[in-house]
């Protein structure tokens, strides 16, 4: 973007003469270098996302030619069905749990493996396991344990609590939670190790200092480690939104967005709407939606939030 | 004298309720993580009677045949081996498409050149399961439907901005006096990307590549719907079949999952530095 000499004037400058702009390339050789990465991409993210604004202004069942155009009746349909805007309030609740309870619990995790603890390599270790396991297996799983009588049930009762049993999952009330929960069991190592990398980054003398002059270690983290891990920690809140106003594949493992549409969240009314119901028009209006979500979500944090993080990191 | 402070002793000697805490702490912790794990491992070696009546404690008695039927079953077998297959070519196209893109990106000044690395970098913003609908038609109009290209291909297109905000700092921030002494030793663009910088970016590049393979060992989405043939499956797609067809047969589930989530296990902790320094990369920059 620095420079402003065009580019075909560079192969006129003869080889080796001083001084070599040695950093521009001819466009040819650049575009050959870019080519693989964006033809993929031109092909698989930009120009499906594209059509999908295109989709969502027809009634289409994904088949026939597209003929309907219905403007944006599709949007207005979304957001006038109950069990949509239902789905959009999941996925907030869920982005607001994570705020409030997954996202402290990895900070305080994180913390805590820093002291000086015997076998904190396998403690940490074994918290970012969940990560690396499929969606699939941690739903299978999760869903045997949750079940009637399940392991979580058998487990209450065998220290007496049978008042805690209950539908874990087929019970409209609690299975969003029941899910919540799930999820930050897969997800919140993957936040611990990311806030520990930005532990890492911050210099042992700092805290020593504070507590040299007194300061509790609560103190301590307070006003020291905590405002130095600031930059880590918007980054998890912000992969963290993202993520939740995304999330499908351990919501449909786990309860298909059931019972009667309690866990259901954006995504898995999606691909519900479209491959069950053959609304792709539909479908792809609701794609557009949460696709606007995310950028406005991005755009804002970027702007607002992020901005002095990550100047340099993102865009340079 | 020195004698009597055997360890034993100074650690009571020392014990401090703080410290005992977080041991607590870490602990429960620990457990929350590992028994599910184990319950699904043990699970396995129950009969369905065993499990709804006891599923706490050891398998009593330990049951083999569950274990035994899927490790004869020939569709686990396949399924891995489609996994793999599928792994395998999204990280054979991601790598070179991803380096290629970030070595100019990083090396290059031309006009565009941050307009198209923001471009890549939105991809962040949007896994697979937000365009996964025209995604679908794009790849029933290309006839890449029941194909494994036809998964591993758009896998690797939404795999390239993360590989791409990984690779782009680290070819940066090799030095230019390597570039320009390859210069003077007549060196092209490509002969330097590939004798000088693919060289030393050996441990990026196997960090992409162990994210990469994990990313596409573990997706479900578009491999349930791009492919609809038994016989093409993954391994998710085969758990979550045994999952919602034998409903009742908790045991055999339990079975199939835990041998299904060894290699993801045995793969983690083999490369766990490569995984956790790959995924900490993007997430934080000083």
């Amino acid at each position: 973007m620095t420079t402003t000499t065009a580019p075909t004037h560079e192969t006129a400058v003869p080889r080796g003469s001083p001084p070599r702009r040695s950093g521009t390339a001819p466009w040819p050789v650049v575009l050959v270098f870019l080519l693989p990465a964006l033809l993929l991409y031109a092909l698989f993210v930009i120009y499906p996302i594209a059509q999908s604004i295109r989709f969502s202004a027809y009634d289409w069942n994904g088949l026939t030619p597209l003929t309907d155009w219905v403007g944006l009746q599709n949007f207005r349909d979304a957001f006038a069905d109950p069990i949509f805007v239902q789905a959009i309030s999941h996925n907030f609740i869920i982005i607001a749990l994570s705020l409030l309870l997954q996202i402290p619990f990895a900070v305080a995790l994180a913390v805590l493996l820093t002291r000086n603890l015997k076998g904190r390599g396998v403690f940490r270790t074994m918290y970012f396991a969940p990560f690396i396991l499929s969606e699939v297996v941690t739903g299978v799983v999760w869903r045997q344990i949750l079940r009637p009588n399940g392991l979580l049930d058998v487990m209450f009762g065998s220290v007496g609590a049978d008042g805690l049993t209950r539908e874990w999952l087929a019970d409209p009330q609690i299975a969003l939670y029941s899910l919540f929960f799930v999820l930050s069991w897969k997800y919140f190592g993957f936040h611990m190790v990311l806030i520990l990398a930005g532990l890492q980054l911050i210099p042992t003398e700092l805290e020593e200092a504070a507590s040299i002059d007194g300061a509790s270690w609560w103190q301590g983290f307070r006003y020291v480690t905590l405002p130095l891990l600031g930059p880590t920690i918007r980054v998890s809140v912000f992969l963290s939104i993202i993520g939740a106003l995304q999330q499908f594949d351990l919501v449909w493992v786990t309860t298909e967005g059931g019972p009667v549409n309690s866990t259901a969240t954006m995504a898995t009314y999606l691909v519900d709407s479209a491959f069950r119901k053959s609304q792709f028009g539909y479908a792809s209006a609701v794609s557009v939606i949460v696709f606007l979500m995310s950028l406005l979500v991005a755009l804002f944090y970027q702007r607002f939030v992020l901005r002095r993080d990550l100047e340099g990191a993102l865009t340079g | 004298m020195t004698a009597t402070t055997a360890p034993p002793s100074s650690r009571t000697a020392s014990f401090d309720p703080r410290r005992a805490l977080l041991y607590a702490i870490s602990i429960i912790v620990l457990l929350v993580i590992v028994v599910p794990l184990t319950f699904s491992l043990f699970g396995g070696f129950r009969s369905n009677a065993q499990l709804a009546s006891d599923p706490v404690g050891l398998p009593d008695p330990w049951i083999w045949a569950n274990y035994q039927s899927a490790l004869t079953d020939a569709n686990f077998y396949r399924q891995v081996g489609n996994s793999l297959v599928i792994a395998l070519v999204t990280t054979l196209l991601v790598l070179p498409a991803a380096s290629l893109a970030a070595f100019v990106l990083a090396r290059y000044r031309f006009r565009g050149r941050e307009a198209i690395y923001i471009l890549f970098t939105l991809g962040l913003l949007f896994p697979v399961a937000v365009a996964i609908l025209p995604l679908f038609i794009t790849l029933r109009q290309t006839g890449l439907l029941n194909s494994p290209l036809g998964v591993a291909m758009p896998q690797a297109a939404f795999g390239l901005p993360l590989s791409i905000v990984i690779l782009r700092p680290f070819f940066r921030s090799i030095p230019k006096d390597l570039e320009d002494a390859a210069v003077i030793d007549g060196c092209g663009a490509f002969r330097f990307y590939w004798s000088v910088m693919l060289p030393l970016s050996r441990p990026v590049l196997s960090t992409i590549a162990v994210l990469t393979v994990v990313g596409s060992w573990n997706a479900f989405l578009l491999p349930l719907l791009v492919l609809g043939q038994a016989d093409q499956w993954t391994l998710p797609l085969g758990i979550n079949n045994i999952s919602t067809t034998y409903v009742t047969d908790t045991a055999a589930i339990l079975a199939y999952t835990t041998l299904a989530m060894i290699p993801a296990l045995v793969f983690y902790f083999i490369a766990q530095r490569q995984i956790v320094s790959g995924l900490t990369a993007g997430g934080v920059k000083g």
